[in-house]
């Protein structure tokens, strides 16, 4: 099947046409991974490569795209099956694998973007600088400061050469603010929608 | 004699560390991501690489939650 785009614009779905010969690698199955996988495959991408390790549970709901029927699935299952309902289409190479320290730039050698939709500061920032160290030419979506409520205005997207990041840069982190669907999804949308930006520029390798 | 931090131009310290730099602007995050002049410095390098005079130094901190 393929997602319907109604545009008159022949210059414009070419540039989405540009999208299904793409991949796209996501870090991560939570707030941020699920949304962000959810909006390219509405998008048009074919190709998604998602890792995550972790089981849906009740208090996800809130944010995450999961389902109250999917409580106790493997994230990516659960994925699959989601976005299987919107494109039967997607490639969905999903792993449900843990990101050890030293290798886990490893999964997204050979996905033309990657994105860093990561939990903790910790781990968010050694992925990153693991993709900056070995994948130096990839481009790369990154998150940070997706906790709390209000202050939308306050985010912006900050480029350092092929990084990324979506930024609210005084926000709280998570163990002292919550997390909910409007401000998460925000982050993730707003990730997709660079991912759709490089994606349409012809320079991205 | 200047430095450039996040785009704001800061006097320039002769043999001033990544780690030094970060202290003398309060910068207290834990998780940052260093690049000078577009280069990415790794965090086990902060304490021995010495900043250059006219550097374009960013640096931005990772928050948890996603």
């Amino acid at each position: 099947m393929v997602i319907i785009i109604k545009m008159k614009k022949d210059e414009i779905k070419q540039k989405i046409a540009l999208f299904s010969h793409k991949s796209v690698g996501i870090a991560g199955a939570g707030g941020l991974g699920s949304n962000v996988a959810v909006a390219l495959a509405r998008s048009g991408l074919l190709h998604l490569v998602v890792v995550d390790f972790d089981k849906v549970d009740e208090s996800n709901l809130n944010r995450q795209y999961y389902f109250r029927s999917q409580v106790g699935k493997e994230k990516i299952t659960a994925l699959k099956e989601n976005i299987e309902n919107i494109n039967s289409s997607v490639i969905c190479d999903f792993q449900n694998i843990k990101l050890h320290k030293g290798s886990m730039w490893k999964p997204f050698q050979y996905v033309d973007i990657v994105v860093e939709a990561l939990d903790s500061a910790e781990i968010k920032t050694q992925f990153i600088e693991e993709i900056l160290q070995n994948l130096p030419n990839k481009p790369i979506v990154a998150a940070s400061g997706v906790a709390g409520i209000g202050n939308s205005d306050r985010i912006y997207t900050k480029k350092l050469g092929n990084l990324y990041l979506v930024y609210d840069e005084e926000a709280k982190s998570s163990d002292e603010d919550i997390l909910l669907a409007p401000k998460v999804c925000l982050f993730a949308n707003w990730q997709a929608n660079i991912v759709l930006e490089l994606l349409s520029n012809e320079d991205v390798p | 004699m200047s430095i450039m931090v996040n785009n704001k131009k800061i006097d320039y310290v002769e043999q001033e560390s990544v780690q030094d730099l970060l202290k003398r602007i309060k910068y207290t995050f834990p998780l940052v991501i260093v690049k000078i002049n577009g280069k990415h410095i790794p965090r086990d390098i902060f304490m021995t690489k010495i900043i250059p005079d006219n550097s374009d130094v960013q640096v931005i901190h990772m928050i948890s939650g996603g």
